[in-house]
């Protein structure tokens, strides 16, 4: 009796490892770049503190839809579309700091909810492939996105500043100052620590997020959509509504995710009109997954590691490069490598896992027929 | 016949012939028929559209293989890019010249194509049903992964790397003294604007054709039954696993000739980032044909590819001339990802 159970150890010491792989890979990477690049612990401390309370509220957005079975939304792009037009509209009011934030969660916010529910209805019509489908929704919205940021505003949609607009005359410029509110919510009630500037009140705004979360599972709407995560076919027995469910979820996850966009690029104090968007959900959904969530399983504390872990290589990676082989380009590109690299990686593991599970499934099936 | 008739034999056709692809057809139509009205040559833009057709037809034909073996749309289509661009940059390297060059950059990227391809055809093979997300992030990394190749593989042709750093590759490399245009020459016929080019289109059929042929073979009709139905396959004794991987080796194989013909056509390689966001393209132009997830043939792909690359070249043009704005580019966009989102969410492929 006791070789099975060593055996039995064996293979969940093996689980262990290969299902927390992509958080051990990276805290080997940060391990071993950190004495390399040779930055200072209060440089990596404040540069640390800084990315988390940028990127916290756009990452936890993503918790919502896992919850509901329907994977990693790739359509949070929507939400900072939506939260950047926000932006775009307040900075040519000229309404600055907090009330200018403020402003522009209001105005993304019904714009959120549209295409959330745009992209939550297409979704329903692509169950079982919702990841790719809202990967290219994203893409799709891009493109309406430009249509209407780059030709209908200043032309059919009033635009004042000067500014704001491209010399010929409609289309906003590529980069949209944002110095107005530059780190007005970050800086909102000062305080330092070991020499890191702490982002208090955003920090304090992400715990708050936190804790809705927490309350949100515990609400009707939450066990729902847990239910209708765990298996549709069941939850719709049980008289849930499973669509209007799934496209809540998208729902939610688009408005807090304009929320996030519209607190990161307080943070960074430029919006890049055409280019922002694209590249957020890519790298919210990498920290993520670094912090050890897989497709159909994410908690508050994978974003924190997550973000932790992915910055932190994200900090290094160019001096790392530079101070190897002379060449900081290297660095930039090993980050993007990685980045993608890690999706991929924890999309493969997921994949591999969801078979397995449905052969031993199927086998024990099998068995109870005979 | 009456209006009744009419309609019930319209309404099945419309419905075969799909909405999107309808509405795609009838506005490069209108783009043709207005075209003289906003001062542009229709010969010219007839011109272009088949000099880009021959251009990008042989990647658009690299989604055939994968599609029939049911691994659905190759979004990993960069991985084949990525062979070729090691053929071509390998070619130029070794000094090969002229037509020499173009016949050895596909025979040194093909070792690379079907080692990467078989790696990616087993990595398919583990994850069956969530193929296309991965085959999409597949395809991003080893760009990613391959950038930082770029700069470290010692090539040291003088018209590949930077001059002053004698090092790493540039980010786009003239083929004009190498293979630029062997084939777009060949028996290039000039009438007036109009301009085909025949060596490349030629090049395209023969590719078709081999296709087309593998397809009807024993083991090509086994690939097929594959897909369509893999219980069944395996019953009547096809090894399914070895079906796909031999599909994804054709698809990445085909893509990295695709490439290949796509630069001498275009005249330039693009390396680093270039290979990123050319699946797309290719993908949407496959759907445009009348292609699906699980169903693909030789004609969706010169039908999707000629109308995809007739609105891509008439809509910039023609909209220049009539409001003085190129918004192509988001046309492209919202064209092409659409046509993807169609497919996706089409029922009958839903409940596969």
């Amino acid at each position: 009796m006791t070789k099975p159970e060593i055996n039995m150890k064996n293979i969940s010491v093996k689980e262990l490892i290969i299902n927390n792989i992509v958080p051990i890979l990276f805290i080997c990477i940060c391990a071993v770049g950190i004495p390399l690049s040779g930055y200072s612990g209060s440089y990596l401390l404040n540069e640390i503190l800084s990315r988390l309370g940028r990127n916290s509220f756009l990452v936890l957005s993503l918790l919502i839809p896992v919850m509901a079975g329907m994977g990693l939304n790739f359509g949070m792009t929507l939400g900072a579309m939506a939260g950047q037009i926000g932006l775009i509209f307040v900075s040519d009011w000229s309404v600055v700091g907090i009330p200018g934030m403020v402003l522009a969660a209001i105005i993304s916010t019904p714009i959120s909810i549209i295409l959330g529910y745009m992209c939550g209805t297409i979704l329903n019509h692509a169950k079982g492939r919702e990841m790719v489908t809202s990967y290219i929704i994203g893409f799709f919205m891009n493109g309406v996105y430009q249509l209407f940021v780059l030709y209908l505003m200043g032309s059919l949609i009033p635009i004042s500043s000067s500014e704001l607009i491209l010399p010929r005359g409609y289309g906003i410029r590529n980069t949209v100052n944002l110095e107005s509110m530059r780190k007005s919510l970050d800086n909102l009630i000062p305080f330092n620590i070991f020499g890191a500037s702490v982002p208090v009140a955003t920090l304090i705004l992400v715990a708050i997020f936190c804790l809705i979360i927490i309350w949100f599972r515990r609400t009707k709407l939450g066990q729902d959509m847990r239910a209708v995560g765990q298996d549709m076919e069941v939850a719709r027995q049980a008289g849930i509504k499973v669509e209007r469910t799934r496209v809540l979820s998208i729902i939610l996850s688009t408005v807090f995710a304009g929320y996030g966009m519209i607190i990161y690029l307080q943070n960074i104090g430029t919006l890049n009109t055409y280019n922002s968007h694209s590249q957020i959900g890519m790298f919210s959904i990498a920290a993520l997954l670094v912090g050890g969530a897989s497709v159909d399983k994410a908690n508050i504390r994978n974003v924190f590691i997550g973000i932790i872990l992915f910055h932190l290589m994200f900090t290094i990676a160019p001096t790392v490069g530079r101070n190897l082989i002379g060449e900081a380009q290297l660095g930039e590109y090993f980050r993007v490598f990685v980045s993608y690299g890690v999706i991929t990686l924890a999309l493969v593991l997921y994949e591999m896992r969801k078979r397995r599970a449905e052969r031993i499934a199927l086998e024990k099936g099998e068995e109870v027929a005979v | 016949m009456d209006l009744n008739t009419v309609k019930a034999k319209a309404v099945p056709m419309i419905k075969s012939f799909g909405l999107p692809r309808l509405i795609i057809t009838g506005f490069l139509l209108l783009m043709f028929v207005i075209a003289p009205f906003a001062g542009v040559n229709v010969a010219s833009g007839l011109s272009n559209m088949f000099t880009r057709f021959g251009m990008n037809a042989v990647l658009v034909l690299a989604m055939v293989p994968m599609v029939h073996s049911g691994c659905g749309l190759n979004f990993g289509l960069p991985l084949g890019i990525i062979s070729g661009l090691l053929g071509a940059t390998m070619s130029i390297e070794f000094g090969y010249a002229g037509f020499t060059s173009f016949l050895m950059a596909i025979v040194l990227a093909t070792p690379f194509a079907v080692i990467l391809g078989a790696g990616y055809g087993v990595l398919l093979n583990k994850v069956k049903g969530g193929e296309m997300m991965i085959a999409t992030y597949v395809g991003f990394s080893s760009v990613a992964f391959m950038c930082i190749m770029w700069l470290l593989l010692p090539y040291d042709s003088p018209t590949m790397v930077w001059g002053y750093a004698g090092t790493g590759l540039r980010t786009t490399i003239s083929v004009a003294d190498y293979y630029g245009g062997v084939l777009d020459n060949f028996l290039r016929i000039e009438i007036g604007h109009l301009v085909i080019p025949t060596g490349t289109i030629l090049f395209f059929a023969l590719l078709s054709l081999l296709v087309w042929l593998f397809l009807r073979t024993k083991t090509g009709t086994a690939m097929t039954a594959a897909g369509s139905n893999p219980v069944f396959a395996t019953a009547s004794g096809v090894n399914v696993d070895r079906m796909r991987i031999l599909s994804v080796v054709l698809s990445t194989w085909l893509g990295a000739v695709g490439i290949i013909v796509y630069e001498q056509s275009f005249g330039f390689i693009q390396l680093y980032m270039g290979p990123f966001n050319m699946a797309m393209p290719a993908v949407s132009a496959v759907l445009l044909g009348g292609a699906s997830v699980n169903k693909a043939s030789i004609a969706n792909v010169v039908i999707g590819t000629l109308l995809f690359q007739g609105i891509l070249t008439m809509t910039p043009s023609v909209t220049n001339g009539l409001i003085q704005t190129d918004v192509s580019e988001v046309i492209r966009i919202i064209v092409s990802n659409g046509m993807i989102l169609y497919a996706l969410t089409r029922k009958q492929e839903v409940t596969r």
